[in-house]
């Protein structure tokens, strides 16, 4: 039944393994970019989740349910397709002389993470017991202080796994980035495939690289479970 | 018109947005999306059963083998999957097989090796004492899994599953990629023909998500909460 010849050697060397690696470096470009900026507008939402006014919270965890409960497929065509209605005239500006496909993919992708992140951050501020809070105000920290001191660096080292797998997961979910063009390792390896139907190498060189990087994150991820958060549960 | 925008050209379409041309043709919009997320989910348990009951396998090969396979799933986007499926069953099966069957099986797969995380998480979670309470009593392994451990480590799951289908629903906007006429497809039918309104089309389209998969999110909460096991006698 099968007569298809295995040609390994195209994604390996030649015009085609170009196009696979310029693929890797966009969706390392689009990751990286967007998980700086998630990190970010994850942590303002967390805060502001915390905070003690009520509007503020309420706006951020209508923001967090939104967000998290919308496909991210659909967050990417709104900002792609629809996003010029809504927006002031100089943003809109300032976005038509970027690369648009890449910056629409930036910012949805920004935005469906930091919905995540938020959530993480602040179950991790959660964890840390408020007697430490108390304890802390009473010996005469500020509040300010106490988060500096006291509470954060604990749950920082808490949150360190959830938000590296937000980040495995915006690498894997900026795959969507192609429906709009933007023309990162996925696109890519289509594009192989349509030009050389060799649709099973091109896909296999693809899905190894997401493998792999996914594989070293996690092998690092239970590495330091092992290293650094069992014997901080331990003591 | 709401802010500038004008949000007619949903109000004219909207039995195609809810029921694609049912019922005088096909079911599509949010009709179908439904049916893939509810068909995936449903095969999904099965497989993520079969898995996660073979990661928890005394025998090392079942128990390793099977680690591999979800960890290399899970490793994988979802798109990734879907393109491998559409590509690998047809020449598998010799062809035939309608696009929403494709997605259907690129979603079980994929959602398969994310519960059978659950599955795993489920089991471990019953106190040891119990295997051995029931091994010491009689039962067989087989036995003790099926009437002891399982029972309620579902229990405690069905919090996650319902998650899980959240997570289904929004994935199901992939099927757009390979023409199934799911709401996300139809969204952009819509904004291809009409071409003045892809704000309020796809504003529209982001409601509906967020109405079905916040309502299974807030189900989700409830259950955790009514169902929480007694830890004590």
């Amino acid at each position: 039944m099968l007569t298809y010849k295995f040609d390994w050697a195209i994604v390996t060397s030649g015009k085609y393994f170009d196009w696979l690696v310029s693929g890797f470096y966009v969706t390392i470009k689009l990751s990286a970019v967007s998980i700086a900026l998630s990190f970010l507008l994850g942590l303002i939402i967390a805060i502001m989740r915390m905070s003690h006014l009520r509007p503020i919270r309420w706006f951020a965890h209508g923001y967090l349910e939104f967000f998290r409960n919308t496909p991210l497929l659909v967050q990417i065509f709104f900002w792609y397709f629809g996003s010029y209605k809504v927006l002031p005239a100089v943003a809109n500006d300032w976005l038509v002389n970027q690369d648009f496909e890449f910056a629409a993919a930036v910012i949805a992708l920004t935005i469906y993470t930091s919905a995540f992140i938020a959530e993480d951050i602040r179950s991790g501020v959660r964890s840390i017991p408020k007697e430490q809070m108390e304890a802390a105000r009473s010996s005469g920290f500020s509040y300010i202080r106490s988060m500096q001191y006291i509470i954060l660096p604990q749950a920082v080292r808490l949150t360190i796994p959830p938000l590296i797998n937000q980040f495995l997961n915006l690498m894997k979910n900026s795959s969507l980035a192609m429906t709009i063009g933007v023309a990162e390792l996925m696109y890519q390896a289509r594009q192989v495939e349509s030009y050389t139907f060799k649709g099973f190498e091109a896909f296999s060189a693809a899905t190894l690289v997401y493998v792999a990087i996914s594989f070293t994150i996690t092998g690092l991820m239970t590495l330091y479970d092992k290293k650094v958060l069992q014997p901080l549960k331990g003591q | 018109m709401i802010g500038g925008l004008d949000f007619s050209v949903v109000r004219d379409n909207l039995s195609y947005f809810f029921i694609g041309r049912y019922p005088k043709g096909q079911l599509g919009g949010v009709g179908l999306t439904l049916y893939l997320a509810v068909v995936s989910l449903a095969l999904s348990f099965l497989g993520g059963l079969v898995l996660g009951l073979l990661s928890v396998s005394r025998n090392r090969l079942l128990r390793l083998g099977s680690m591999a396979v979800i960890q290399t799933i899970r490793g994988m986007p979802l798109l990734m999957v879907i393109f491998w499926m559409f590509f690998l069953l047809p020449a598998l099966l010799g062809g035939g097989m309608s696009a929403a069957w494709t997605i259907i099986a690129a979603l079980t797969l994929f959602t398969s090796a994310y519960m059978s995380e659950i599955v795993r998480a489920g089991i471990m979670g019953i106190p040891k004492g119990q295997t051995e309470a029931a091994i010491s009593t009689g039962l067989s392994h087989g036995q003790t899994m099926i009437h002891i451990i399982l029972p309620q480590a579902l229990r405690n799951m069905i919090p996650s599953f319902v998650n899980q289908f959240v997570s289904m629903i929004k994935d199901t906007s992939l099927a757009f990629i390979v023409g199934v006429s799911e709401l996300t497809q139809v969204a952009t039918q819509m904004n291809n023909r009409t071409m003045l309104y892809p704000t309020e089309i796809f504003i529209f389209i982001a409601v509906i998500y967020f109405i079905m998969c916040f309502a299974f999110t807030e189900l989700s909460r409830w259950l955790e909460r009514h169902l929480a096991y007694r830890k004590s006698i």
